[in-house]
């Protein structure tokens, strides 16, 4: 037998949403592959033009389903941009607060699924626990766990509730106690070292060849390349965070990075509890009801750091009722989607989700 | 391999003895976690709160919502009869439809359960309790930075009171265009105003039009259903704006101004080309219309574009009626009215102005020379107010005084005689009309103005609108309510009004709710005054018709019980409407007209 096709997803525990990776294997080592994307084909950007601006938010955070805040930030942000809206500054820390708590999660999230295709559960288990606690403040901030459609255009949709930001502090407290049990536990776990180091290489050139952004860039290049830094957006310019960097990126460099970012995470939401003032949290969009919300013509294009790299919009507005057009700029999408069939020949067929989960990918995002 | 990475692992046995994170399966659904405080879970809609108005169904991004009719839920002013049903199929949880909830009925719960481990105790619609058999604790509900309406009405550029208690500039500058898109932009277009208005005017339909900046659309929409929309657009008694589903947590949507909009933003040429267009030339017969006020010219309009041919008959030197003789200048200035009487003439209606019927020409002739005849003459006289004095010289009718200072205003008549210190009894409108316009003639007069406001009703039951008190005070109004005059002294020696004695009113109306005022004679008061103005109420004015026909006529109440076309019974030529139909009230009257006209059509169409 010289050469077998095989599918991984799109429903395998391993895959990263509901995407299929197309391979052909020898043995065990990948020979081609190509990412089948579209088993999410909800037309996403299509959808949006059919759509209230104000509707909108209720679609978007499906974009990326474990970090949705990204989404709504960055479409927030776009018609503010055109319709020249000032945002309230308790609004700002407020965002910030919450884009911050979600990259929490997903970074979490992302050492869960590195935990299922080395076999090393414990790292699945505690991520998931430990999420749970964010899905849990999100629940009590924004009434859903998942899909918080908060963060909308004027600023965010009700204040926070009274008394979460002692939980807030009780939970990165806690988290922050137990972030060394996941550095001696998952990072130096010999059992996890061996697939992870020297596994899976960004090399520096191919992140200039595919726009990788975000912790892939950051690994390979020593760049420290963050939006929240480059082009501080919300209130990240008030807030001390360092980016880490590194020259080599293997899998386990890049889980490491994600490892301080959490650190530097917890750092500005301790920053952002401290500092944020009181006030209004919402300013309104335009005169009348929701159902009349128009946004001035013109276009835009926004972008916000997401944990897996610059996610932006490209808004166009003809100054009606519904957008004209949407494009979504998806972080993940040169990696999952050039990479993935460029680089990830060569690599065992297990390497295939570590890959996905390392590099950061969001399978909607490639859909949209 | 360092030595640390084997021992490392160990540490994870400290969490042999913690709590687990994870939830017993039994616990789930036996003990299930309570959501938090905001929690978007199932919906809960107040039933008597809510009205209907479908607008959670129209935010709704999934279209999960549909209105469905319930027959056990009455309809009435305000209030549809359909209530949401929420698909949790579609729904996505976002909790829009909360926060655009006119009403405030609908509300999010914490409930999330409905699958159990006994597939017969699965839920598949939330009931009222929810798995566990627990009730549904409240969820999310909006606050004022989530919520999705604009309760603020747009401000309206009025005339400083203190520059308007000189003259008969009117008041209400009306909205600049872009005040009235923002204002528009308010409207959900719910449609509960459109079966709230007596002429069912497509009210959404029009707001929509100044939304979107096509005032031409606007305005061939309200000759649709109103003929008298520069008029309407001033003084209409807007039932609309009592029933408007944003009223019901902010400032109602301002109908009647953006009527008034669409009128005044219109250029003439395009004005009269689309006032003039819909002219069919399908009917054939003659009508006469007795009254050229509100029912009447609306009666003629529709006529005439239906292809009858029209003419109209009016006592009084101007046609309009009310429009010309009751409401004051400040409130509609006579351009406007002769605008949409303009309109209506230039159909080709002819109006007999100063024609009196039972005087100059009977209604039985009229009957012969035309083919039907429809009857509109309104409530020209002024209730009598039965105590002592008031028979004397000085004590004025509102009717008379009002259409005498019309004149005067219009210029074709002296002012009339006004004294210093004057009383007006009643709190409707009229009264404000009379007290308001006594304001402006005092000032001009004497440079100072008294007016006292005399009446039964207690400050919270004044039947008059809202912004007449409000106006009325800021211009000078004294009110001395809560109190039923007995009598109106006269001085003995100069056979003048002296003063007007009043007891104190302790209840106007019975257990049944029938008007039936107490007085108490243990709180008097007597007020020094030289003019008393009686401002009642009205009365309609039946003479013209005969004993004969009369006695054929259900009339109780001084109304004219008619058919849902206006037609009299038993008389197949004759037709009534208006407020010796319906009371007073300028838009039941313009209904009243369009119905006739309908009913005219038919009964003319079968002969």
């Amino acid at each position: 037998m010289k050469e077998v096709k095989l599918f991984v997803g799109p429903q395998h525990p391993g895959m990263h949403g509901n995407a299929s990776i197309h391979m052909y294997v020898d043995g065990d080592i990948i020979n081609r592959a190509y990412l089948l994307p579209g088993m999410l084909h909800r037309g996403f950007e299509k959808s949006m033009e059919k759509r209230t601006w104000m509707n909108n938010i209720a679609l978007i955070p499906r974009i990326c389903v474990p970090e949705p805040d990204t989404n709504e930030m960055v479409y927030a942000m776009n018609i503010e941009a055109l319709a020249n809206i000032e945002v309230p500054e308790r609004a700002h820390w407020i965002r910030m607060l919450v884009l911050e708590l979600a990259r929490l999660a997903i970074h979490l999230m992302a050492f869960g699924g590195c935990g299922g295709p080395t076999g090393l559960y414990t790292a699945m288990y505690w991520a998931q626990a430990d999420r749970d606690g964010i899905l849990e403040l999100f629940e009590e901030i924004s009434g859903q766990r998942i899909y918080h459609m908060y963060i909308v255009a004027g600023g965010v949709r009700k204040d926070l509730p009274k008394g979460i930001e002692k939980k807030i502090i009780a939970y990165i407290d806690d988290l922050e106690a137990r972030l060394p049990d996941y550095e001696e536990l998952v990072l130096n776990n010999p059992s996890i070292r061996k697939r992870l180091v020297d596994n899976i290489i960004l090399p520096k050139e191919v992140v200039w060849e595919l726009g990788v952004t975000g912790i892939g860039m950051r690994s390979a290049t020593g760049e420290p390349y963050d939006l929240r830094k480059v082009t501080p957006y919300a209130r990240y310019d008030k807030v001390e965070f360092d980016v880490p960097t590194a020259t080599y990126s293997d899998a386990q460099t890049r889980m490491t990075l994600k490892y301080l970012e959490m650190y530097q995470t917890i750092r500005i939401i301790r920053q952002v509890l401290d500092m944020m003032p009181k006030g209004k949290v919402r300013a309104k969009v335009d005169d009348g009801s929701a159902l009349r919300w128009k946004v001035p013509a013109g276009q835009v294009y926004s972008a916000v750091e997401a944990s897996r790299g610059e996610y932006g919009y490209y808004t166009v507005s003809t100054g009606e009722l519904m957008p004209y057009r949407v494009a979504v700029r998806g972080a993940s999408f040169p990696q999952g989607l050039l990479g993935l069939e460029k680089y990830l020949p060569g690599h065992r067929i297990d390497d295939a989700p570590l890959w996905f989960d390392t590099m950061g990918i969001c399978s909607p995002e490639i859909d949209r | 391999m360092s030595k640390n990475s084997i021992i490392a692992p160990l540490k994870g046995w400290k969490y042999l003895f913690k709590k687990p994170i994870s939830v017993p399966m039994d616990d789930i659904f036996k003990n299930p976690r309570e959501s938090r405080d905001n929690y978007r879970g199932f919906h809960v809609n107040d039933w008597e709160k809510c009205i209907g108005c479908g607008t959670c169904g129209e935010i709704c991004p999934t279209k999960a919502i549909t209105m469905v009719e319930r027959g056990e839920i009455e309809e009435k002013d305000g209030v549809k009869a359909e209530r949401p049903v929420v698909d949790y199929g579609r729904c996505c949880f976002c909790g829009l439809c909360v926060d655009i909830c006119a009403s405030g009925s609908l509300n999010m719960t914490k409930g999330y359960l409905f699958n159990s481990s006994d597939p017969e105790n699965y839920i598949h619609m939330p009931r009222e309790l929810d798995i566990t058999g627990k009730e549904h604790k409240l969820g999310y509900v909006k606050d004022e930075s989530s919520d999705l309406l604009d309760l603020e009405r747009k401000h309206m550029e009025q005339v400083d009171p203190g520059e308007r208690k000189n003259s008969f500039v009117e008041i209400v500058r009306g909205f600049s265009k872009q005040q009235a898109i923002a204002e528009s932009a308010r409207c959900v277009a719910c449609e509960i105003c459109t079966k709230t208005c007596p002429a069912n005017m497509n009210i959404p339909d029009y707001i929509k039009t100044i939304w979107d900046d096509k005032v031409e659309d606007g305005l061939e929409i309200l000759y649709e259903t109103n003929p008298l929309p520069s008029v309407c657009g001033r003084i209409c008694t807007h039932m609309c704006e009592d029933a408007c589903a944003i009223g019901n947590r902010g400032d109602a949507v301002a109908i009647r101004w953006l009527k008034r909009y669409i009128v005044d933003n219109m250029p003439d040429e395009q004005y009269e080309k689309l006032a003039l267009a819909s002219v069919s030339k399908k009917g054939n017969g003659r009508v006469a219309i007795v009254g050229a006020g509100s029912s009447g010219l609306s009666a003629a309009y529709y006529l005439t574009t239906l292809g009858y041919e029209v003419e109209m008959y009016e006592k009084l030197p101007l046609a309009g009626g009310p429009m010309r003789y009751g409401a004051p200048r400040y409130r509609l200035p006579d351009d406007v009215v002769d605008k949409d009487i303009g309109f209506i003439e230039k159909l080709g209606v002819k109006i007999n102005t100063g024609v009196e019927i039972g005087k100059n020409i009977m209604l039985g002739e009229l009957k012969d020379k035309f083919d039907a005849v429809f009857v509109a003459t309104g409530y020209p006289h002024t209730q009598h107010l039965d105590i002592e004095g008031s028979e004397h010289n000085d004590v004025i009718e509102a009717m008379d005084f009002l259409e005498e200072s019309a004149d005067y205003v219009r210029g074709v008549s002296a002012m009339p005689d006004i004294e210093e210190n004057v009383v007006v009894i009643g709190s409707g409108n009229v009264a404000f009309d009379v007290a308001r316009t006594l304001i402006r003639f005092q000032n001009e007069k004497f440079g100072k103005s008294s007016v006292m406001m005399m009446a039964l009703e207690r400050e919270d039951q004044v039947p008059a609108d809202a912004e007449e008190v409000e106006e009325g005070t800021a211009e000078g109004i004294i009110f001395n309510l809560g109190c039923g005059p007995q009598k109106i002294d006269i001085n003995e020696d100069t056979g003048a009004v002296a003063s007007v004695e009043a007891h104190a009113c302790t209840r106007l109306f019975d257990e049944k709710g029938k008007f039936a005022p107490v007085f108490d004679p243990s709180i008097t008061q007597c007020v020094i005054t030289k003019q008393v103005y009686l401002a009642i109420g009205q009365v309609p004015d039946f003479s013209y018709i005969s004993d004969e026909l009369q006695s054929k006529m259900d009339l109780t109440g001084g109304k004219i019980k008619v058919g849902p076309l206006g037609e009299v019974k038993g008389m197949p030529w004759l037709f009534a409407g208006g407020d010796i139909v319906h009371g007073m009230d300028i838009i039941n009257g313009v209904a009243d007209g369009h119905k006739a006209a309908l009913g005219i059509d038919k009964y003319l169409s079968k002969k």
